[in-house]
């Protein structure tokens, strides 16, 4: 009898505890995303009439600004996670494996210290960095050049984005390369390989799941990011995430925006299959 | 041990729950969508302390509102301010608007030509959805370095100004080109062809002159912000920023275009599910008395439809509107007529295509 109740309350605290989860995913991303594939269906015939159709998929193949912003956000969201990878792997090598006790805390708190403010914000320091009348520009007219405008262009708004998937590059690289035991690497030059050996050989694989868990995490929130392309990119900043934008909030048009959102959710989820199949990793190892 | 923190969430969540619906029952409020400089701070808290109603402002602009009540069937608001040609097509396609009940208005605040103007402009089946507010025109900020050069929008593209003008990628910039390029896209506003036509003619010009462009600036701010440090030295945009530099720095002038400045009206519209009509009116009638008026035009920059609201703006800015605008200038303003539904998906593909060209 007891211990019937007691279950009865282990399954009830158990439904308590995922109720927000549920709720969340039911309510903030299945739902929506259903309503958006169902709109992404719809043709307009005329402003008070609807029927079902491809429509909003056919423009997208057959206006070329569509697709070619789609790949362009694709390629750029690579090429950036690429970087990210570059540029976080040595400072993720040196605070797991090189730095000691209270430095180990400050480096990490350095790179966790500018995402305390807002993506905006982050956004707009860069602007003030670039522009024709900021920093940079100032310092180099102090040296004799003429001013020089670095923002609006295709490697400003790379650099926003490299920036700012940081931090998350190198919070998954930092675990699992703290993990790796020296050992390890020192048998690696015991047994005659040199640096480049070693790295491919131990490292790599060994960090691989934090890569690749970085990786996409940074692929997502690039190809998804507005703020950055918008405000850096300027006049060339043909970003798809803006496209979507731009078709429900300025053309009030929901069924192409929807269907421009549908297809870039299958984009990136086929960016991942793909990653996790080249690399040999399984969804659950890279995020457990 | 789970039964009573159970029951002790439950009540503290239904305290909270009564909470926020006394809130909403003690104070009246109104909850307003409109522009940036449409409610100044002084003018919010004199109608509060008047009136005792708690006024919610979201800043916002023609495309946001339109898609912020489409959104909700015209609920989430009491009272919003659009651009008048903006009304009766979407109000024709979404419904999200009620008709104005005139009788609660104080009409004999409102400059008569410009009421008129509304009230047609805005006329759907009978009923009249929108009332004038706070009216404005595009034309160029000009520095005086490039002055001469820069007489129309098209002078915009002269190969001697790349990279120091800027424009935005909206509507107003296709319509001001086409006007420049000689073309008269508002008598092609009911010919879809012919309109789709200056369309194309206007995106090829555009696509030539995005080289010269620095940037397609998107927010009032970040115009401003161009033009004080001398980054663009001419650029597409409204009068009322225009004046606000010239004020800075009088060597930036306000200058109306040769093709016409475009003019715009801003009403005020009443969403179809607005909550507190009482409050909306009495809005509607407390901001235009010429003197509150005249307050919202020397924030704003923009000037009002409210009779006699003119002696009480700031000199400087009745001397810089003048120097703008004489006689001819006015005359020639060019007035949005209500946008047609259907055309704005002629616009956006040009648009789209412009900012994807390279």
């Amino acid at each position: 009898m007891n211990k019937v109740h007691h279950q009865h309350a282990r399954r009830l605290s158990l439904w308590l505890l995922l109720t927000p989860f549920v709720l969340w995913i039911g309510l903030l991303v299945l739902l929506p995303h259903l309503q958006m594939l169902r709109v992404s269906f719809q043709v307009r015939e005329s402003w008070d009439s609807v029927t079902w159709g491809l429509d909003q998929y056919a423009h997208f193949f057959t206006e070329p600004y569509y697709w070619r912003t789609f790949l362009r956000t694709g390629l750029m969201s690579l090429l950036t996670m690429i970087l990210t990878l570059v540029v976080a792997f040595p400072i993720a090598w040196y605070i797991a494996r090189l730095a000691r006790g209270r430095a180990r805390g400050w480096l990490f708190l350095a790179c966790l210290i500018p995402f305390w403010a807002s993506e905006l914000v982050r956004t707009y320091g860069w602007m003030i960095l670039l522009r024709e009348s900021g920093v940079f520009s100032a310092l180099l007219q102090w040296f004799g050049f003429a001013p020089t405008e670095m923002l609006y262009n295709d490697v400003a708004v790379v650099v926003g984005l490299v920036y700012n998937g940081l931090l998350f590059m190198v919070v998954p690289l930092v675990t699992t390369l703290d993990g790796l035991d020296e050992s390890l690497v020192e048998a690696g030059y015991d047994l005659g390989g040199g640096h480049f050996t070693v790295m491919r050989e131990i490292v790599v694989p060994w960090a691989m799941p934090g890569i690749v868990s970085g990786c996409i995490v940074v692929f997502m929130l690039t190809l998804g990011s507005y703020l950055t392309p918008t405000l850096m990119g300027g006049k060339d900043s043909a970003w798809f995430t803006q496209q979507i934008f731009t078709q429900f909030i300025t053309r009030f048009n929901w069924e192409q925006g929807a269907a421009l959102g549908i297809l870039l959710l299958l984009l990136s989820s086929l960016m991942i299959w793909l990653g996790l199949r080249l690399t040999g990793q399984s969804l659950r190892k890279v995020m457990g | 041990m789970l039964t009573r923190f159970s029951k002790g969430a439950l009540v503290a969540f239904s305290a909270t729950l009564l909470s926020v619906a006394a809130v909403q029952v003690q104070a009246e409020t109104l909850r307003l969508i409109t522009w940036g400089g449409y409610a100044p701070d002084d003018v919010v808290a004199e109608f509060e302390k008047q009136t005792g109603i708690d006024v919610q402002i979201t800043l916002s602009n023609n495309e946001d509102m339109i898609s912020k009540l489409r959104a909700t069937g015209g609920a989430g608001f009491d009272l919003a301010q659009p651009s008048q040609d903006r009304i009766v097509g979407v109000q024709r396609q979404f419904n999200i608007y009620q008709p104005i009940d005139y009788s609660r208005v104080k009409t004999a605040q409102l400059q008569d030509s410009m009421l008129k103007a509304t009230r047609e402009a805005t006329a759907l089946k009978g009923h009249a959805y929108g009332v004038p507010a706070v009216w404005g025109t595009s034309g160029l900020i000009v520095h005086d370095e490039v002055a001469d050069q820069v007489k129309d929008y098209t002078d915009l593209c002269r190969p001697e100004l790349a990279g120091h003008v800027s424009y935005r990628l909206k509507r107003p910039t296709l319509i001001g080109f086409a006007y420049a390029m000689g073309l008269d896209p508002f008598a092609a506003y009911a010919d879809q062809d012919a309109y789709r036509d200056i369309m194309r003619q206007v995106e090829q010009r555009l696509i030539d002159c995005k080289s010269n462009v620095k940037t397609y600036w998107t927010g009032g701010d970040q115009l401003l912000s161009l033009l004080r440090t001398g980054e663009v030295k001419a650029a597409m945009a409204w009068d009322a920023g225009g004046w606000k530099l010239h004020a800075e720095d009088p060597s930036i002038h306000f200058v109306a275009p040769a093709s016409g400045a475009l003019g715009w009206i801003d009403t005020f519209a009443i969403p179809r599910r607005s909550e507190n009509l009482d409050a909306a009116y009495q809005w509607i009638n407390f901001v235009m008395q010429p003197e509150i008026a005249a307050r919202i035009t020397n924030s704003s920059g923009n000037f009002t439809a409210s009779k006699g609201a003119d002696e009480f703006v700031k000199a400087k800015l009745r001397d810089a509107y003048r120097d703008s605008f004489n006689a001819a200038a006015l005359d020639n303003i060019k007035w949005y007529p209500p946008v047609p539904p259907g055309l704005e998906q002629t616009e956006g593909q040009v648009l789209d295509r412009i900012q994807a060209a390279q």
